[in-house]
């Protein structure tokens, strides 16, 4: 028996699996039908790939649904990750000219059901140019611009330390949102493209790379969790290998029965609902601000609230209570909120003599990722670009996460930053082609 | 109070003027018997006539944006049940229900015979009126009935005098719209001696080609062909063709009823068949998408209408409209709207600005916040929410320049967002057909047309 069928047979549904339904031919075509077709519409503006959101839609209305895909392919190589990943809220849909009556098309769905539908390739290599490209890193600003540069004619190499592509696609956003599928299935079309992946191979020495490619792109994302800094730190799990674990290695993820969430931002909340999913009898999710200063999406929210997830905020860990290497407790101080920060948001204060614990047998922390170290000048510790995205070394580019200084709509600026660089890669390496003739 | 929907029409009374049309809906007592459960006022029987065999598929549909059945057509042909049956049907229908209007159509070979025969069985049912159908475009026109009658005003005057001559019934004229001129058959029925009128039967058409097999729609056996074209896609076509009629001084001198249909699936346009001055409305395609039960809200919507108006019967608005019905040569060339857009109301889709731009005059423009007449775009390093809308220019109308052709009013999908206002233009009134009169020579040269609107002020950008 096949693991599908024994699946099917026991009518088991993985906890785990993407959350919303696809929509089908008939619920797409009434929802295509209601987009009233803008003209210079706000959607495509507030996108920051600029997909011509009108004009995919009108194409699933009217059938043409190898053009909808293209469209929206032309403008985001990587539109089916940003149609289940995207805060639509926040862009396209929160800008929908309909979202007056509170109902504003599904946009998302709709990038879902028409990059679903389409298998073949749409886009084909450029004439050779000759020029070379290194990319490091697989996520969505290298795929993205690994992607364009070929379609533009240049021979392009990705070097990934891992031995899936992806990045954060792939890794760390939960499978509810983002199956390992579908970011696997665009880094596969940007092979198809005739983009080399290099897996394993973790780059040391930009330079050096430099001396056998024409251009770099740095597309490394971030590092790993900082340390919290106190004591029994060691006998906490990673957030993002957490995430990890639950989509590509689930027999190895072990989920507590009291599970303690530290952060409040998305990657903590897709910890806290795969603890709860898994089989956790208590998920508390410890931040040490308020619900107001919480950096998860307002929706993000009201989904783990009804998943039954537990909120202990102005708490901040102060260690974890172990005995014989068993978590017990997560010992807490009580905070205050006191001025505000550079941020804007106001900054927490320890309260003397308040500590309480919090009794669980499982601790995770997604505080945030560590800033990458690299050979180039930074700027707040990201990565420091031009308008064209080049760092501070001529010839190379990056963008994505590592030059981002706010987490917002992460995986869509990724991709546009990809875009945008993959084109000033190319006017730089056509004019150095022009010198050298 | 409540108004009073109670329908005479030609001495045929019903409790409301909604009666099925002679279709599909009406092919059987049980259907009709159902019918008048769900409060129809009256049906016109499935046209009944000589032996015919019917083909499949029989009705192909227009589909438009998602909304199924915009359009129906059908190469069904009359009733091939028995004629026999139906008679029986037909009078016991009548008997179980002697308030409802049943009035049975008919069509028969083009001989006073066969007429006087059809006309006699149908009387011997007790049924209260005869419609002669003059209007099918298929099958039945291949075998010289039906359209091929309507379509020749002689023929029409012919066969109805037959029929009168024989009924002590009243007898109904159906006309058909494949015509250029559907006054000429109108005036021919009257010529032979008709009651009264309906209109329209069904348009020439083909629904669709199939994009996978090429096959016509509705595919009958790989063939496919013309078949008669109703639903609410033709609305329009019937109520020029009802106000053609009814305005007509001949028609109107006469007094004779028109029973309206063509499209009407709402009591919304049921009233503006009435305005028009239909004195009775029929329907099929909406019964035949929604079922009988559509009466309630035709009947408890035009009641509402009626009294929020002040109408207490419908005699109190049928026609009411057609005074309003001119020709091109007699509208007032001074009278001016502009389009004027709500801000409050707009939700800046720009399908008013594309539309005037690229379609009609260029007289509406895009206003950032602080003023400016800005163009479509934006920068590629924006993007969000808060950019998207916050740069939106608004929409807004140079009413100078507006010829008021009202296509964005048109294309605007907020409930009153865009309103055409009069805009007094200070000429004094003058038509067409007064200038054809008084000054031929502008309607002739554009030299003097120059110097005619240069004299009265029109400037055309």
């Amino acid at each position: 028996m096949a693991l599908g069928d024994e699946a099917r047979a026991t009518k088991w549904r993985d906890p785990l699996a993407e959350g919303f339904g696809p929509l089908t031919r008939h619920e797409a075509a009434i929802e295509a039908n209601r987009c009233l077709y803008c003209f210079d519409a706000p959607c495509t503006h507030a996108c920051p790939t600029h997909i011509d959101i009108p004009r995919f839609i009108k194409k699933l209305a009217t059938g043409n649904l190898l053009g909808s895909a293209k469209t929206i392919l032309e403008s985001n190589l990587l539109g089916a990750t940003c149609a289940r990943v995207c805060p639509v809220q926040e862009l396209c849909e929160g800008t929908c000219v309909l979202g007056a009556d509170k109902n504003p098309i599904s946009i998302g769905r709709l990038q879902r059901f028409a990059t679903d539908s389409v298998h073949s390739d749409l886009f084909s290599a450029g004439e050779p140019t000759g020029m070379k490209v290194a990319v490091v890193g697989s996520g969505p600003a290298s795929l993205s611009c690994a992607g364009e540069l070929a379609k533009l004619g240049h021979s392009v190499t990705i070097f990934e330390k891992r031995p899936l592509p992806g990045g954060l696609s792939t890794y760390g956003i939960i499978s509810i949102r983002e199956p390992t599928e579908v970011a696997i299935g665009e880094a596969e079309m940007i092979s198809r493209l005739g983009v080399h992946f290099a897996y394993g191979v973790e780059v040391e020495s930009i330079d050096e790379l430099h001396e056998s490619f024409d251009a770099i792109f740095l597309g490394l994302g971030l590092g790993a969790t900082p340390d919290l800094q106190i004591p029994g730190e060691e006998l906490i799990e990673d957030g993002l290998s957490y995430i990890e674990k639950s989509k590509v290695d689930r027999e190895s993820l072990r989920v507590g029965t009291h599970v303690a969430v530290i952060g409040a931002g998305n990657t903590a909340i897709d910890c806290a609902t795969i603890a709860k999913r898994l089989g956790a009898k208590t998920v508390t999710m410890v931040y040490r601000r308020s619900e107001n200063e919480m950096t998860a999406y307002q929706h993000e929210y009201e989904f783990i609230r009804k998943e039954g997830i537990e909120f202990e905020f102005l708490a901040q860990p102060v260690g974890v209570i172990a005995d014989g290497g068993r978590i017990k407790g997560l010992l807490c101080a009580r905070m205050e909120l006191g001025e505000p920060d550079e941020t804007g948001r106001r900054s927490p204060i320890q309260a003397p003599g308040t500590s309480f614990v919090i009794e669980v047998d499982q601790v995770v922390k997604a505080i945030g990722q560590k800033k990458p170290f690299l050979n180039v000048d930074t700027h707040n510790g990201f990565v420091a670009v031009t308008e064209d995205f080049e760092t501070s070394k001529a010839g190379v580019f990056a963008g994505g996460d590592c030059i981002r200084s706010r987490g917002a709509a992460s995986t869509v600026m990724a991709v546009q930053d990809g875009k945008l660089a993959a084109i000033a890669i190319d006017k730089r390496l056509r004019g150095m082609a022009r010198e050298v003739l | 109070m409540s108004a009073d929907l109670k329908c005479n029409f030609a001495g045929i009374k019903s409790p409301n003027p909604f009666w099925l049309a002679s279709a599909p809906p009406s092919n059987t007592g049980a259907q009709v018997h159902k019918a008048f459960e769900s409060g129809w006022g009256g049906a016109v029987w499935k046209t009944i006539g000589p032996p015919v065999l019917n083909v499949s598929n029989r009705y192909g549909s227009w589909s438009h944006n998602g909304q199924k059945m915009v359009g129906i057509n059908n190469v069904e042909l009359i009733s091939d049940r028995p004629i026999e049956i139906n008679l029986r049907e037909i009078s016991e229908v009548k008997r179980a229900w002697p308030d409802r209007a049943v009035i049975v159509s008919a069509m028969v070979e083009s001989t006073p015979d066969a007429w006087r025969e059809i006309v006699h069985q149908i009387e011997d049912t007790g049924a209260d009126g005869i419609e002669l159908n003059y209007g099918c475009p298929h099958g039945m026109s291949e075998r010289g009935m039906g359209s091929a009658v309507g379509q020749v005003p002689e023929y029409c005057e012919q066969i109805t005098s037959w029929v009168k001559n024989e009924s002590r019934i009243p007898v109904i004229v159906k006309l058909t719209p494949n015509i250029s001129n559907i006054v000429g058959p109108a005036r021919a029925a009257l010529a032979g001696g008709a009651d009264a009128i309906s209109l329209i039967n069904t348009l020439n058409s083909i629904t669709g080609v199939d994009l996978d097999s090429f096959e016509i729609s509705p595919n009958i056996g790989g063939k496919g062909g013309h078949g008669g074209y109703a639903g609410p896609a033709v609305k329009p076509i019937a109520l020029n063709m009802l106000a053609a009629v009814a305005s007509d001084d001949i028609i109107k001198a006469s007094g004779i009823p028109v029973s309206a249909m063509g499209g009407i699936a709402t009591w919304r346009d049921a009233a503006e068949f009435f305005l028009l001055g239909a004195r009775s409305v029929q329907v099929c395609t909406a019964v035949m998408h929604y079922g009988f039960r559509i009466i309630e809200d035709l009947c408890d919507g035009l009641t509402n209408w009626m009294d929020s108006k002040g109408f207490e019967s419908l005699g109190d608005f049928c026609g009411l409209s057609l005074d309003r019905i001119s020709a091109f040569q007699d509208f007032d060339l001074s009278f001016k709207a502009a389009a004027r857009i709500d801000s409050t109301k707009c939700i800046k889709c720009d399908l008013c600005y594309i539309a005037c731009n690229d379609a009609a005059h260029q007289c509406i423009d895009l206003v950032s916040s602080n003023g400016d007449r800005v163009q479509p775009g934006f920068n590629i390093r924006s993007s969000g929410r808060y950019e998207a809308v916050e740069s939106r220019p608004q929409p807004i109308v140079r009413e100078d320049a507006c010829v008021g052709c009202r296509l964005c009013y048109n294309v605007c999908p907020v409930e009153g967002c865009i309103e055409m206002v009069e805009v007094p233009t200070g000429r004094a009134s003058v038509t067409w057909g007064e200038i054809t009169q008084s000054r031929p020579e502008i309607t002739q040269s554009w030299e003097a047309m120059k110097r005619y609107r240069h004299e009265v002020g029109i400037e055309i950008h």
